[in-house]
């Protein structure tokens, strides 16, 4: 009985594998970047569009960035004026709520790609909108807590420890305004029909990028405020 | 620049059927689309790789003669005792100028210049993956240069020296904008070596030619390949350093500040992270460079080509793990010192695999020593010399002896302009005829070998000598009262190594004047054979210059060096080859073009990447200046993204000209 339970597992499993790599294979090799200079078949070496992989190298190096402004945080954490430090500042219910929001917008930028892969124009806009309000509503916070910091004493020259945790959210904070900048170029590029070459893929791009952001966030949270200095 | 579906522009010979006429146009954007195909119009909004490729080398070479002046100027204030020439503060900046010149504006751009032009046509591609993106990464390195150096007339340039130590270089000790300058040029050029990065990296993953696996890649666009990988990595570690630097000295933030507390060794191990990595950076195109020039004048593949695809890659890997070996002397602690010391010692053995294969290619080879080949040869020989140099600075106790003296200047030296310059060098001779249709003169082009090896020799061997004596790096003067006696005299070897900075300029002038003779409007130079080396790899299976679209039909490929195999059948019997002719190289590009395909797409031209790359240094100069400068150039730069975005991909009808009266093409077109 068991066995019998392994092998169906097995045969799904083979079946959803294989299912995803048409669907891959159907997809990107005809999404190729339409300013590509081989336009003849869209084919591509790889079977993986031009923007995709082009994307996917951008946000490997964006590791490197992330990872030396978080190097720099870590070195300089607990390099601070007696009250003014991380455990005095922190407020965590906040930014664990404004953290959820942002994860949230994940959610709903899955959501949105979706949509668009099944070319339901309607629904990518409305769930591109969500995600650049959730994005909005987590940099809202970010702003306000920044602001608190500073009521409290906390300014950009103030220690190394402030220096270096302003510029590290600071660099999210960045990268999630130009997220949002992108989400709402998307639903104006979408309605005006002003997408070059596959809307889906576009859309994809963008959630590339947003899923990339979030993630970092989720390191950012951890290692700044989860863990005790 | 061919636009797509240009009529004239299409080889038509197999007459296969019509051509789809462009699409109706739909107004887009605030400009109008460039589709000039003359004068400078065709030049500065061009997509086209190899004018992309042109371009790049033209303005590093501008910069080369830029930072040998700067270099000159050195060596004379330390010809003699007691130098006048400079001040100190004149000899900080120049020496901090020459190193980031040759680093960032010469060898970097050039090896891209190389890249951009060669790795299309070497993987049988007809563009890059990313035209505009291409268009881009120049302007950026352009504009990012000229920024760069417009340092000299506001108030200095930077004076930290290349590697720019903090808190050496904060404002205290560094009062002009000169470190400004210096931290947001390297910010805009790091932009260019980054999107072009990406731009290549994709082009070699997914555009090869049918049938060209990575493994029957030519062995530039191998070595070019690992590059980029470096670069998209490095550059984010820079970019964190110099974003650092900038908070510190414009928006006081305390990085560096070490009264608060600030780890001096942060900007160090950030800037070696990147620092290293460079390093290859520098001197892996130009091994690439003389792979593909051995074998062709060896008349033999190259020994061993897996070998040297894996030490290149290994050499990759490795780089990455040796940076702290530039800071033995800062107090690491023996643990790490030992680890570095080792790694860095390991990394001589990849790099000596590739000496021994580039000597066994030569080995039992039936050698030609063009001009191109000395220069391989040269880098050969040369370059050994700076390794084994390296070699005495990964044993930590002897470097903690040569730290800061000119024993390093010598080795690296060595290893970079022995290295990375030669390979250029080779690269200029061995493809200026596929570029530019015309071969350089050979006589000149061996005056300007031995003149330049003579020079480097003569510059940078008393280097040697220098530095065991003691004399330290960065010192504006000398004085005669420690100069030592006899052949150890620092005064003598000091004046050595200046007349040799002269012997090598003479050198590199003769290069100059060999393309003024071979393209000088009356030359009496005759158009370059299409084969005129025998070559071997696929950038030579198309006509010299090539036309825009670079192949008149996409190559199938079946083998590493495919070129070779049509123009050479292999009769010998089992493991015994033996090659005759079946094909002269004319032939085998005659039977491509008689195969044409009958349509070729080409990108359209676009304004956008200039705009765009114009508004960093408008930010760069509002970060220094005035904060409005930085709103207006977001402002431009926004712009130029959404006008970039909005455009469509290809030219349309309307995109050209109106018609003019008495030129046929112009109506035709508009009339489409």
């Amino acid at each position: 009985m068991s066995e019998s339970l392994i092998s169906d597992t097995v045969k799904d499993a083979v079946e959803i594998v294989k299912d995803h790599h048409h669907d891959v294979h159907d997809h990107d090799v005809h999404g190729g970047d339409d300013h590509s200079g081989d336009h003849g078949g869209h084919h591509t070496s790889l079977g993986l569009s031009n923007t995709k992989l082009a994307m996917w190298l951008f946000l490997g190096s964006e590791c490197l960035l992330f990872g030396g402004l978080i190097s720099t945080y870590m070195l300089y954490r607990n390099r601070h004026s007696e009250n003014l430090g991380p455990d005095q500042l922190w407020d965590i219910p906040f930014t664990s709520a404004t953290s959820f929001v942002l994860l949230t917008s994940s959610l709903t930028m899955v959501l949105a790609v979706s949509a668009a892969k099944r070319k339901d124009l309607r629904n990518t806009k409305i769930y591109l909108g969500v995600t650049a309000l959730l994005g909005g509503l987590f940099l809202a916070g970010q702003i306000y807590e920044f602001t608190v910091f500073y009521r409290e004493g906390l300014g950009f020259t103030t220690s190394l420890f402030s220096s270096s945790f302003f510029t590290l959210t600071g660099f999210h904070g960045v990268h999630v305004s130009i997220g949002i900048i992108m989400l709402v170029a998307m639903i104006g590029m979408l309605s005006k029909e002003k997408v070059s070459g596959d809307e889906a893929e576009a859309v994809e791009m963008v959630g590339l990028y947003w899923h990339f952001v979030d993630i970092v966030w989720i390191i950012i949270f951890t290692l700044v405020y989860l863990i005790p200095a | 620049m061919a636009i797509i579906e240009r009529p004239t522009e299409i080889p038509d010979t197999a007459n296969r059927g019509v051509r789809p006429a462009p699409k109706a146009s739909t107004n887009y954007g605030y400009l109008r689309r460039p589709v000039e195909t003359t004068g400078w119009r065709s030049w500065a909004f061009t997509v086209d790789h190899k004018k992309i490729g042109i371009m790049y080398g033209a303005v590093a070479m501008f910069f080369f003669i830029l930072g040998g002046l700067e270099a000159a100027l050195i060596r004379l204030q330390l010809a003699g005792p007691d130098g006048t020439i400079l001040s100190a503060d004149k000899y900080n900046q120049m020496f901090t100028m020459h190193a980031t010149t040759m680093v960032f504006l010469f060898v970097m751009p050039m090896a891209a210049a190389f890249a951009n032009y060669f790795i299309p046509l070497q993987i049988g591609a007809r563009d890059v993956a990313f035209p505009r993106l291409n268009a881009l990464s120049l302007w950026v390195f352009v504009f990012g240069g000229v920024f760069l150096n417009t340092s000299w007339f506001l108030g200095g340039g930077a004076d930290g020296g290349w590697f720019m130590y903090a808190p050496n270089s904060s404002v205290p000790f560094s009062p002009t904008n000169g470190v400004d300058f210096w931290g947001l040029g390297l910010q805009i050029t790091g932009i260019a070596s980054l999107v072009g990065a990406i731009n290549l990296i994709v082009t070699v993953l997914n555009m090869r030619a049918p049938g060209m696996s990575m493994m029957k890649m030519p062995i530039f666009t191998w070595m070019a390949f690992v590059v980029q990988m470096l670069l998209l990595f490095a550059i984010p570690v820079i970019t964190v350093a110099l974003f650092l630097l900038m908070f510190q000295r414009s928006f006081g933030a305390q990085f560096f500040s070490v009264e608060a507390g600030a780890d001096p060794l942060l900007w160090q191990h950030l800037f070696w992270i990147f620092g290293h990595p460079e390093v290859y950076i520098l001197v892996l195109p130009s091994f690439g460079i003389i792979s593909e020039v051995l074998p062709v004048f060896s008349k033999k593949p190259l020994f061993g080509y897996p070998f040297v695809v894996f030490s290149g890659a290994a050499i990759g890997f490795v780089g990455w793990g040796v940076w702290a070996h530039h800071m033995f002397a800062s107090g690491l602690g023996p643990v790490s010192v030992a680890v570095f010391s080792v790694a860095t010692m390991a990394i001589a053995v990849p790099t000596g695999v590739k000496i021994i294969n580039w000597t066994l290619t030569l080995w039992g080879g039936k050698l030609t020593f063009t001009t191109a080949m000395l220069f391989a040869v040269g880098l050969i020989v040369q370059f050994t010399i700076g390794g084994l140099s390296g070699v005495t600075h990964a044993v930590a106790p002897s470097d903690t002896q040569q730290t800061d003296t000119y024993y390093i200047v010598a080795h690296f030296h060595y290893v970079i302009f022995g290295g990375a310059v030669l390979g250029l060098f080779s690269g200029f001779y061995y493809w200026w005829p596929k570029v530019f249709g015309k071969l350089l003169s050979e006589s000149l082009g061996k005056w300007n070998f031995w003149l330049m090896i003579a020079g480097m020799n003569l510059t940078f061997g008393p280097m040697h000598i220098i530095g065991l004596q003691g004399q330290p790096r960065r010192m504006y003067r000398w004085t005669e009262f420690r100069a030592g006696e006899g052949f150890f005299n620092l005064g003598f070897w000091n004046l050595v190594a200046t007349i040799g900075t002269f012997v090598l300029g003479v050198g590199i002038l003769l290069f100059l004047v060999n393309i003024w003779i071979t393209h000088r409007p009356n030359s009496k130079t005759p158009p370059a054979p299409a084969d005129p080396w025998d070559a071997r790899s696929l950038e030579w299976i198309t006509s010299s210059p090539p036309k825009e679209y670079n192949f008149a039909r996409t190559p199938q490929v079946s083998q590493l060096d495919e070129f070779f195999h049509r123009k050479y059948e292999d009769v010998g019997e089992g493991d015994k080859h033996e090659y005759v002719q079946k094909m002269t190289g004319e032939e085998v590009i005659q039977f491509e073009e008689d195969n044409a395909d009958p349509n070729i797409h080409l990108p359209a031209p676009s304004y956008w990447p200039m705009v765009l790359a114009f508004a960093l240094p408008v930010m760069a100069y509002g970060v220094i200046y005035n904060t409005l400068l930085i709103v207006a150039g977001a402002a431009i730069a926004t712009m130029a993204m959404f006008g970039w975005a909005l455009e469509p991909a290809d030219a349309e009808a309307s995109d050209f000209d109106p018609p003019v009266e008495g030129d046929e093409m112009s109506k035709e077109l508009a009339n489409v």
